[in-house]
């Protein structure tokens, strides 16, 4: 995988010489106008989308930053940051934070590191592995509605948990009304997002050079030491990969917190979308842009910490 | 130490299937459940949907749930009710299919666009764009809705399909995915189309578009599974209910008429489950090479 992007990138370096027996200001033309030719062919190709996304979201975006500095759209006072302490102070928002975060704090490592190991699991010679494959990836295409209706079912304060739970003398808990509540969505979140995780990293773990497990397996490395020096090293851009795409996945855990409460759920499952969908009704313009800011920032840290982990780990076999 | 191998292989086998089955039954329980008759529904899971606080009548413990597999009596009945007596289910569903199929289609176009243009030119600019589209793409929904509402509003188009057509079309999901894959095609190719004469759009057209096909086929699969589920975009963008795909809807009919919901669930599934079913392996195949996320 290294050698071959090396290669790749040396290729497309080295163009094919234009022009040998043209002068050297010939040349100098034929390049300044190959580079002309070249930026307005990608501008030409990258226009609709940049276009799009300037309009969808760039822009747009500008506006909300805009407007979170701003006392009110009727009254455009410069304020600074009087929103985004009004927003950092207000309860609700507190609430959907602390529970956004936590809920990402646990989920995330979970999905990590449970596809990894179902991964390595289905990589072992088991027969019917893509049967087994299948049935992880089911959860995908089942309609989130249909999911919540059996979560309600299973978690429900007279639903399956607690009837299993009650013959080993468990008395009943309404799990989703509890402070167990984030499991139940943890739960539900791993089911719906370990396979696709898991398709992930049997794909980076069948592009590991085989030679290198060859020469381990001859001089008697144990399975652990394969594992934690060979394996995991290759892996270690695909952890990023899966754990970046889980946090994503993460915050789309509303969709089922609201089908499974509607907008004003248990206080532990308020999460930011709640906070942004109830402001939405209310239509409190500053509010609302101060959180999508908040929430932008504090994306957009979290992406530079992963790009900067990636880059310390994944140097020695990226090449 | 050639038997305890074996043995290995055999606990390993039984757990991973162990795993699997417990992935596969919310699946199966919603499919089997559609057939069972209103009256075995409402006997098995009327508790929980009789009253949603749940927290009183402690004496109940024998009125508990019965998550039941094989259905006593198969019938069509649920089928029948959606599909023939309330023509709402059909229109919702139709909604879905007019909101999803345009996004999955537009977004492709776009994105390979795109992602041409990010795979043959590289500069400075270009690799700084990218990067940006990186960042968008991995920004919440919370984030992006709320400038995506805005210009709506201020195009008029709130409250209309395009409201959410427009945003997906451009989102850089697919951009970034098929960017990766288009990287890989071998730059030697290309120059050999180029030295042949080959227009850019042919290039592009001829050799690019091929070579991505199982990435472009898995990426479609994955966004049409995104945005055939969606519920945020519809609820904030679109509140007119007569407008709104059967995802959103679907939430709404579980309260009431449980055992319908099962079967509209099921119908709901069929579209996915057939393009996964046939293109499952290039789902593999096409998000095989993804790798690090950074250009």
């Amino acid at each position: 995988m290294s050698m071959k992007t090396v290669k790749e990138k040396k290729i497309r370096k080295s163009r094919p010489p234009r022009a040998k027996k043209a002068g050297k200001v010939r040349r100098a033309w034929n390049r300044g106008n190959d580079h002309i030719r070249d930026v307005m062919h990608s501008v030409a190709f990258l226009t609709p989308s940049v276009t799009g996304v300037a309009v969808f979201f760039i822009l747009p975006f500008l506006v909300v930053v805009y407007y979170s500095v701003i006392r009110s759209p009727m009254n455009p006072e410069f304020v600074f940051l009087d929103n985004f302490i009004a927003v950092l102070k207000n309860s609700s928002f507190r609430t959907a934070a602390k529970n956004t975060a936590m809920f990402s704090a646990i989920a995330v490592p979970l999905a990590v590191v449970l596809s990894l190991v179902l991964a390595l699991m289905l990589e072992c010679r088991i027969p019917c592995k893509s049967l087994l494959r299948t049935f992880f990836l089911s959860p995908m295409m089942v309609p989130v509605a249909s999911v919540v209706l059996i979560w309600q079912v299973v978690f429900h304060y007279r639903g399956t948990l607690n009837v299993v739970l009650a013959n080993f003398g468990v008395d009943p808990v309404d799990w989703i009304n509890s402070s167990g509540c984030l499991m139940v969505i943890v739960v539900l979140f791993l089911w719906k997002n370990l396979g696709y995780n898991m398709i992930l990293f049997m794909a980076a773990l069948n592009n590991i050079p085989k030679e290198l497990l060859e020469v381990a397996d001859v001089e008697g490395a144990s399975a652990a030491h394969k594992f934690f020096n060979i394996k995991l090293r290759y892996l270690s851009p695909t952890v990023l990969f899966v754990a970046i795409l889980s946090i994503i996945n993460s915050f789309k855990v509303f969709r089922e917190i609201y089908l499974l409460t509607g907008d004003y759920p248990f206080d532990g499952l308020y999460m930011m979308q709640h906070f942004m969908n109830n402001t939405f009704n209310n239509l409190d313009y500053q509010k609302m842009s101060s959180a999508a800011v908040l929430m932008a920032l504090v994306m957009v840290a979290l992406i530079a910490l992963l790009f900067k982990v990636e880059d310390i780990f994944g140097k020695d076999v990226e090449g | 130490m050639r038997k305890k191998h074996y043995f290995g292989r055999f606990a390993l086998t039984v757990l991973a299937v162990f795993f699997a089955l417990w992935f596969l039954l919310p699946t199966v329980l919603t499919i089997t459940n559609s057939f069972m008759t209103q009256s075995e529904i409402s006997s098995n899971y009327g508790k929980v949907f009789a009253n949603v606080s749940g927290s009183d009548g402690k004496a109940y413990i024998a009125d508990t749930v019965n998550l039941k597999f094989i259905p006593d009596k198969v019938t069509f009945n649920q089928y029948i009710s959606v599909l023939i007596r309330s023509p709402e289910y059909l229109l919702k569903f139709w909604n879905s299919v007019i909101l999803v199929v345009p996004i999955v289609l537009l977004q492709l176009v776009v994105a390979s666009i795109t992602a041409y243009g990010f795979t043959r030119w590289r500069g400075k600019v270009r690799s700084f764009l990218f990067f940006f589209y990186v960042i968008l793409m991995l920004m919440p929904t919370q984030v992006t809705l709320v400038p995506n509402y805005l210009v709506s509003d201020w195009v008029g188009i709130l409250n209309t399909r395009w409201s959410i057509i427009l945003p997906g079309t451009f989102a850089p999901f697919s951009v970034f995915l098929l960017t990766k894959s288009m990287r890989r095609i071998p730059a030697s190719l290309i120059e050999a189309a180029k030295l042949d004469g080959s227009s850019e759009w042919q290039i592009f057209k001829d050799i690019c578009l091929p070579q991505c096909r199982s990435a472009l086929y898995s990426i479609a699969i994955l966004v049409f599974i995104d945005y055939w589920n969606m519920v945020e975009q519809p609820i904030v963008l679109l509140p007119n209910a007569d407008l709104q795909p059967l995802s959103v809807y679907l939430s709404t009919i579980n309260s009431r008429e449980v055992g319908l919901a099962f079967a509209i669930a099921t119908i709901y599934m069929v579209p996915s489950l057939l393009l996964f079913l046939h293109g499952e392996d290039y789902l593999v195949e096409g998000i095989a090479h993804q790798g690090s996320v950074k250009g």
